[in-house]
């Protein structure tokens, strides 16, 4: 450990304390939402917070009148009097017993902590609420250009820094390519930009990005991991479920630019609008994501209350960045919500009657989503039938003419008998014919009328035609998957307060209501999940707004402006760029809540554009690149990882929706888990090779090629992003990668000079050209590969006949074989893995 | 990771690469990087961790999956026999919830032991004839009696016992170990998990990946899943026809491809990523060297019993367990599965306890041959009780089975510190309640964290504005137990 002992222990405070501190004037006066209140809430109100349980010696600091006011040894908060103020004296403490925080808490204030507390006290101790929690305020930018740019500029400059030189052309395309769509940019498409000296070159190749139809599926597996979308139920048996209907409608809802406020509506309650449309309640699947628990032993009451919960934290999550779960047992400790807003907000999703009492993975109310052609092959059926019926009618009446001749001979021959002594084979027949007509009943008349037409064959083959077609037309209209969708019931489900979450300990009956700190529903508005959601994108809500830029923010640089994605309460860090956060979040509401265009908005900006190269001295300053004075680089999703070998070798096959596939996995993954219930079967043929968007996600075991993925079990909405061997294994094993690899050697074989075919390989994966000592240490590999293949060239047939994109044995050279190896180092390389 | 860990992480790489620049190769780099702890499968300690001097430096939990029945094995009860077939005492049992497949409980019938128990050793602790080499080894165990936990039903009681919490998402135990304490593995995971199934069994529980969980830690401290069978870890073999030679190659050329990328671009991110490639490639031979018992003496393959050479059998697992932690892992798992006998009391209950009973004590005591067991602490238990009432139709007997039951189960502890030969706390007469020296859940946890010399208040980390630890907010050292 010695190169620890170098260490400078200033530089360990890297991260938002020194950056914070770096900015403290002594003219400028303390800030209490960004230096005062997180001090407070963490190091205070566990237990002198908003929790009235929890609290101790009757003293809270989450509330301003409170904490001024005066008791009997005096206040805990002196305006003006940092030397008076209880609080003060108590950090400051010699004796032990006195000192606070206790020092068994272990939650110690640092001297600069104290010194900012004192500062704030002394300048008159003004209260505010936390930032995120105030209303949204556009911040005015008076300097010319991409506003982004002008908000970071500023701050930068207040550092002392600039921005970084912008990164190379064809890196910033393969960027931006993989960044909107998840693939890498096709040759042509580099081509193309490389060339065109226009002065709007690259907001064309932005808008080109936007148009594609790959943007709505690379959007679609980030809300797959916040919706904790899956293919199966997940618990014991995991059952199947068909939600894919609604992955499509996400895709195709972010390939036509949905306003997010319209995407939030229909999610939340698409079903409770005016007139709804299939649509608009296939998107409420959103909530129906949940996992469904099949457990034997498990009360239906208690399975559906934590269906009901999931839903409430997922949207709390999702939309408003708070973290509600807590509040299940008790008042936030940190936040302003109480456990009773907890249970109010349930009220909105327990109106839906489904039972927990089944582990069907099609569990009403549900929405089945008919075939395309269904429509299509129904009209044609109800065409033939007419004509059928035509024909029959036709038929009918010329047979008609010969009835009573039949009628006659069948009461001749009736009175006959067969030469065994039976009666003759129409005699019941007969015996009706000798009702009075009138007299007859249904059935006789049925039956006569059967026993005429079988002796008419015309007749009788266009009749059971036309029943044949009746039917098919009966069966029609089942057919298709069933997807899980939202409906409330008819009469309102009372909601109590659940002591410990429990579903069988109610307390007090709560109405159906907002958290109380943020906002009250309108009179006017329901007291439904459409008032819940119509309020979430209202200009009521500060939250809404913030917390999805933030995540788009985050997809495109790899961490928020607000790093807890998740977190947007009292404990979250305070963003180091908090008017840029503002500006985009009422830009964003203002544009009509457009997605493309605040895309658009940052990837034109010279602060997405920077060069990710970090230098020694700013990698010191700020390791995190939270000021940004550098473009992004961060390791890709593993899905896309996958996607991008797929694409750069050519053997990605595009995929217009529909069922889940099931790719490459490991032989006994799915057998092992559920005790062979569940057997894994490969996909044949082009669905080897679709989006990892479309692989079977199955819920208690997820497809083992990716790593670092949200779990599916619950909503989550911040990547992984962790570096361990498993990875390495996986990318360097996986036939996955090694077929790709194969079909990339295949795919630059054309290049008979080995240099240019080391290019070409480079040009597919990472868009541009190897440096001469990559192709130095490429070649010389290659050799190395080549000559150990020629030594045994079984290897390399076994090596290259692996998969399903497999050469013929002859053509299993030792040669393809070093080629594929060298291809596959390039797939492996930190460049290829990083969008950078 | 802490933002400040992460960060002494970035600036200590930084100043390797500032060196790497001007000519320390590749394979130097990744050596330091190995050495000085900045590569997931070796990681440094959290500073501050272990507080105090541990009696255990690493564990073995034997998890069984399903509830053991405490009443039929270790929790002997001659009311039990005296009241068979009458039923249960209403006070016994009011205002207590049981599974659904039990409901109301009133009116159950009380069910004696299937098997005679007898004392055992110096200590004289009381064994069923279920569990004949458990018993044998009575006198190195410390059996905890009065253990009683919150949850009723499989997955919340599993979570519950591994993480604190009954719902998925926190931290499981090893994930805490593996974090707080950090890795002496050189080449293998700090924390491994392997599962067995009961022969023969109609249980159909399923492991899910948080029982070992990292939860909101980084998730390099997950528990690595060994798999029973063919790759022990996922995609650890070369792809077909590819010589270690040719991987090795690969793999130079590759650590030389990003060294350059390194010096060019400066993201401290590409050395963790050359040394994890390193680690890789050792995993690919540390891994089968892990799994190859051809150098193991007769007399131990043979103390741990026929099942031992069958892949994916809780004997093979338990000496994989021993394996595992010989080679610097921190934290074995093992989790067995078919403890859920709600109608095979008098059938399956005799197949559970044979395939776990031998090679459990023969794992205790070839730690003890090998001086490990004074500071690995081996644990053997499972979620829950059973119910001291019958479950089925007493006149029925080959369908006898027993409930899911919370409020009292045993647990037992070997080595790390822990007393030997001791049975700490009681429950009462029927088996029904935890009622001397209880030792909730929390409690249990507390005491581990602390023979691992990790004060369970401490060891926290900061997840959505909340200091989340293994306890939860509970969780007192129970002192008892401890040696």
């Amino acid at each position: 450990m010695a190169v620890f002992s170098h260490r400078n222990p200033l530089l360990l405070l890297a991260g938002s304390t020194a950056l914070a501190l770096s900015r403290l004037t002594a003219a400028e006066p303390v800030n209490f939402s960004r230096e005062v209140l997180p001090v407070l809430s963490d190091r205070c109100f566990y237990c002198h917070g908003p929790d009235e349980k929890h609290r101790k010696a009757d003293l809270r600091l989450d509330d301003e009148s409170a904490a001024k006011a005066v008791g009997k040894n005096g206040a805990a908060i002196v305006p003006g009097s940092p030397e008076k103020s209880l609080i003060v004296q108590r950090m400051l403490s010699k004796d032990p017993d006195e000192l606070m925080p206790p020092p068994e808490a272990h939650k110690d204030l640092t001297p600069a902590q104290i010194a900012t507390l004192q500062r704030w006290i002394a300048e008159g101790a003004p209260w505010g609420k936390h930032w995120a929690f105030t209303p949204l305020v556009r911040p005015a930018v008076k300097e010319p250009g991409n506003p982004v740019d002008a908000l970071v500029g500023a701050t930068l400059k207040r550092d002392g820094l600039d921005f970084s030189p912008s990164a190379d052309p064809s890196t910033l395309l393969r960027r931006a390519s993989l960044t909107l769509t998840g693939l890498p940019p096709a040759t042509e498409e580099m081509a193309v930009w490389l060339a065109d000296t226009s002065p709007a070159a690259w907001e064309k190749q932005v808008d080109r990005l936007l148009a594609s139809r790959a943007y709505g599926e690379r959007m679609a597996w980030d809300w797959m991991e916040a919706s904790r979308y899956a293919d199966s139920n997940g618990y014991q048996g995991d059952s199947e479920r068909t939600m894919w209907p609604w992955r499509d409608w996400v895709v195709k809802a972010f390939n036509r630019n949905m306003p997010w406020n319209d995407f939030t509506i229909w999610q939340l309650a698409g079903d409770l609008l005016p007139n709804a449309t299939d649509e608009q309640k296939l998107a409420t699947a959103f909530l129906r994501n949940h996992p469904i628990n099949g457990e034997g032993g498990r009360i239906p009451e208690e399975n559906r209350v934590d269906y009901v919960f999931d839903m409430t934290e997922t949207t709390g999550t999702v939309w408003l960045g708070l973290t509600l779960n807590c509040c299940r047992c008790h008042d936030h400790k940190f936040d302003p919500l109480t456990n009773r807003d907890y249970y109010s907000l349930t009220a909105f999703f327990n109106q839906t009657p489904l039972t927990g009492q089944s582990r069907d993975g099609q569990l009403p109310p549900v929405l089945r989503i008919p075939p395309a052609d269904e429509a299509q092959r129904l009209a044609e059926l109800e065409k033939s039938l007419t004509e059928k019926r035509q024909s029959l009618e036709t038929e009918r009446k010329a047979a008609e003419a010969r009835r009573p001749a039949w009628e006659q001979k069948l009461l001749t021959d009736a009175g006959t008998t067969k030469p065994d002594g039976q009666p003759g084979p129409d005699a019941s027949s007969a015996e009706i014919l000798r009702i009075a007509p009138e007299q007859r009943t249904d059935k006789q008349r049925k039956t006569l009328t059967t026993a005429w037409e079988a002796t008419e064959p015309a007749l009788a083959t266009l009749s059971k035609e036309v029943g044949e077609l009746e039917k098919r037309q009966k069966g029609m209209g089942k057919d298709g998957p069933k997807v899980m969708i939202m409906q409330d019931r008819s009469d309102v489900r009372k909601t109590f307060m659940l002591y410990h979450g429990l579903y069988n300990k109610p307390g007090e009956e709560v109405p159906t209501a907002l958290p109380g700190f943020l906002a009250t529903l309108p009179a006017e508005a329901p007291r439904n999940r459409l008032g819940l959601a119509q309020w979430i994108v209202s200009k009521e809500n500060p939250l809404t707004a913030r917390v999805t830029v933030n995540r788009f923010w985050q997809m495109l640089f790899g961490t928020g402006l607000v790093k807890s994605s998740e977190d947007f309460g009292v404990q979250s860090e305070f963003p180091v760029h908090p008017a840029l956060l503002d500006w985009l979040a009422a830009e964003f509401r203002e544009s009509g809540w457009n997605v493309k265009q605040l895309l658009r908005t940052i990837l034109t900006s010279r602060t997405w554009k920077q060069s990710s190269r970090v230098t020694p001295a700013l990698l010191e300053r700020d390791p995190f690149n939270k000021l940004l004075a550098r473009g992004p680089r961060f390791r890709m999703p593993s899905s896309m990882i996958r996607d991008q070998a797929l694409a750069a070798s050519g053997l990605l096959k595009p995929m217009d929706g529909g069922g889940p596939v099931n790719p490459y996995q490991p032989d006994g993954i799915w057998e092992e888990t559920t005790f062979g219930n569940k057997k894994y079967s490969r996909s044949k043929g082009d669905d080897l090779h679709r989006r990892s968007l479309y692989t079977f996600w199955r819920r208690i075991v997820g497809p083992t090629m990716f790593f670092d993925t949200g779990s599916r079990l619950v909503c989550s909405v911040k990547p992984l992003r962790t570096n361990t061997p498993l990875h390495a294994l996986a990318t360097t094993n996986d036939i996955t990668f090694v077929e790709a690899a194969r079909a990339l050697a295949l795919a630059t074989a054309d290049k008979k000079e080995a240099g240019a075919r080391v290019n070409a390989m480079f040009e597919r994966v990472l868009g541009r050209s190897a440096t001469a000592e990559q192709v130095a240490v490429l070649l010389s590999g290659m050799e190395r590969h080549r000559q150990r293949f020629a030594a045994s060239p079984d290897r390399a047939v076994k090596f290259l006949g692996e998969g399903t994109v497999v050469p013929a044995e002859p053509e299993r050279t030792p040669e393809l074989a070093a080629w594929t190896m060298t291809a596959l180092t390039i797939l492996n390389m930190d460049e290829t893995l990083n969008l950078e | 990771m802490h933002p400040i860990d992460q960060a002494r992480l970035h600036l200590t790489r930084r100043e390797f690469f500032g060196r790497t620049a001007t000519g320390i190769g590749t394979a130097a780099l990744a050596h330091l990087l190995s050495r000085d702890g900045l590569q997931a499968a070796a990681t440094p300690a959290v500073s501050g961790f272990p507080g105090f001097a541990p009696k255990a430096k690493r564990v073995i939990y034997l998890f069984m999956n399903g509830g053991p029945t405490h009443v039929d094995i270790f929790d002997w009860k001659p009311k039990l026999k005296e009241m068979h077939g009458q039923p249960v005492p209403d006070s016994a049992i009011s205002g207590k919830r049981f599974s659904t497949m039990t409901g109301a409980a009133g009116g159950k019938l009380m069910l004696a032991p299937v098997e005679p128990f007898k004392q055992h050793g110096a200590s004289g602790a009381t064994v069923s004839a279920l569990m004949p080499y458990t018993a044998a080894i009575s006198d190195e165990l410390c059996f905890i009696k009065s253990m009683h936990t919150d949850a009723v039903n499989h997955a919340p009681a599993i979570s519950f016992l591994l993480s604190g919490g009954q719902l998925p998402g926190r931290p499981s135990l090893g994930a805490w170990l593996s974090y707080g304490l950090g890795s002496e593995a050189e080449n293998l995971p700090a924390f491994a998990v392997m599962t067995s199934v009961s022969k023969g069994t109609s249980c159909g529980q399923i492991f899910y990946d948080f029982y070992w969980g990292s939860g909101f830690l980084p998730s390099r401290h997950q528990g690595v899943k060994f798999r029973g069978s063919r790759d022990p870890v996922l995609y650890l073999n070369d792809p077909a026809g590819v010589e270690r030679e040719m991987k090795r190659d690969m793999l130079d050329d590759l650590a030389k491809l990003n060294t350059q990328k390194l010096n060019d671009f400066g993201d401290p991110e590409i050395a963790a990523r050359i040394a994890q490639y390193e680690m890789s490639f050792r995993m690919q031979t540390s891994v089968p060297e892990l799994a190859d018992f051809s150098n193991e003496p007769a007399s131990v393959l043979e103390s741990y019993g026929p099942d031992v050479r069958e892949p994916g059998t809780f004997a093979y697992n338990c000496l994989m367990a021993r394996r595992l932690i010989e080679r610097g892992s921190r934290c074995v798992q093992l989790m067995h599965a078919g403890w859920d006998q709600h109608n095979s009391i008098t059938t399956e209950l005799y197949t559970q306890c044979k395939d776990t009973d031998r090679a459990s004590a023969a794992l205790v005591m070839d730690l003890k041959q090998r001086g490990l067991l004074d500071d690995t602490l081996v644990i053997w238990g499972g979620e829950f009780g059973r119910t001291p009432f019958i479950q089925g139709n007493i006149k029925e007997r080959p369908k006898w089975g027993r409930d899911h039951h919370p409020y009292a189960f045993t647990v037992w502890m070997a080595g790390g510190g822990v007393k030997p030969g001791l049975t700490y706390g009681a429950s009462d007469d029927l088996g029904m309640d935890a009622v001397v020296d209880k030792v909730h859940v929390h409690d249990f946890q507390a005491t581990l964290m602390h023979l691992l010399g990790i004060d369970h208040k401490r060891l926290t980390y900061r997840f959505q504005g909340r200091d989340f630890r293994l306890t939860d907010v509970f969780g007192e050292v129970v002192k008892g137990v401890i040696a």
